[in-house]
């Protein structure tokens, strides 16, 4: 007979809201990094629920793996893929909205009305028994011999999704990597030879040598493919007149 | 309180995690999404595991975290992939068959 201490419902009607406030968060936020730290926290709530429930292992793999492993995965394909449109919160399909809320109501109030109305015939055993001899030392018995041939499956499928995602990540070059001969070879019959030796470096010599600022030509011009293009285009480019010398002090003191 | 209250709170969070499959439009956000529908349902099978006095449901929702690790390797490299070749994380945007 499981009897449900108080500090225990204490803890879950602090966490529990909590967990469904940062849920609810999860899908209202608009950046999708903010919807995975709500998400890990979800899940730091849930590994709590699972010691509670007496599921120690559990609640240890659900923090290695799901806010340890998984959620980095999450937040660093979200950092290479970055943020695009993809984050507005504008409804694409017209009528979606209403709907999507109207049947999430509808299943969850089935859900819940099932389980209010459901009786399983006994009272909550509780796992002191279960767990008698520890909880990690009884999954591991049963873990090798009752279910000892889908541990063995789910091996095999771990293997399969390495080797499916190195697959899917694998890029095919369209066209050969051009050669560092190549490249010399297209410089010298490119347009001009003004850029035979390499394109010039940025940076105003003496006074600013930062990559955002070109260099100067001898004529005093700047010259912009001293500058990478994504600075460029990101509109970083500094202005190099600002770093001329306004005049040059010419005159000598004589020194005694 | 006894033990269906965390059988209430799975329902629950497993219905947002549906809501927001439908509703958001990020193939990340979307995914992350069904992870917690997964791990509302990890929750309903480590409760009844601890209702009925067995460890055979927490052994079945350790098998569940295993698939969900290979499913979020396979599923974010798929997401990867389209982003490399689309330039976009939309789902809406990859909709090649529609048109």
């Amino acid at each position: 007979m499981l009897t449900i201490q108080t500090p225990e419902a204490i803890m879950f009607w602090v966490l529990a809201p909590l967990s469904v406030v940062a849920a609810l968060g999860m899908l209202l936020v608009k950046k999708a990094v903010h919807s995975a730290l709500l998400l890990a926290w979800v899940m730091i709530t849930l590994a709590i629920f699972y010691i509670a429930q007496d599921a120690l292992f559990l609640g240890i793999v659900q923090i290695v793996v799901y806010t340890g492993a998984v959620m980095m995965l999450f937040l660093f394909i979200l950092m290479l893929v970055g943020v695009d449109a993809s984050d507005s919160l504008t409804e694409t399909i017209p009528g979606l909205r209403p709907i999507a809320i109207t049947a999430a109501i509808g299943f969850g109030g089935l859900l819940v009305s099932l389980i209010g109305r459901a009786t399983l015939g006994h009272d909550a055993y509780g796992l002191t028994q279960a767990n008698s001899e520890g909880n990690v030392e009884a999954l591991a018995q049963l873990l090798f011999s009752t279910y000892v041939f889908p541990f063995e499956v789910v091996s095999a499928l771990l293997i399969t999704a390495a080797l499916g995602a190195m697959v899917l990540a694998h890029h095919q070059r369209a066209v050969p990597r051009v050669t560092q001969r190549e490249q010399a070879i297209a410089r010298f019959r490119g347009k001009s030879l003004g850029s035979a030796a390499g394109l010039p470096n940025p940076g105003v010599f003496a006074r600013h040598n930062a990559v955002d600022v070109p260099a100067l030509l001898p004529d005093g011009s700047a010259a912009p493919n001293s500058i990478s293009a994504t600075l460029k285009a990101r509109g970083d480019m500094l202005d190099s007149t600002q770093f001329e010398l306004s005049e040059v002090d010419n005159t000598v003191t004589e020194e005694k | 309180m006894n033990p269906y209250n965390y059988l209430y709170l799975s329902a629950l969070l497993f219905t947002i995690g549906a809501v927001g499959v439908v509703v958001r439009r990020n193939a990340i956000v979307v995914f992350m999404c069904i992870e917690l529908m997964l791990n509302a349902a990890n929750l309903t099978l480590v409760t009844f595991s601890r209702i009925n006095g067995t460890l055979d449901g927490q052994v079945i929702a350790f098998f569940t975290m295993v698939v969900a690790a290979c499913e979020v390797v396979v599923g974010l490299a798929i997401i990867v992939a389209i982003y490399r070749s689309r330039r976009s994380a939309s789902v809406d945007d990859a909709s090649l068959l529609k048109r």
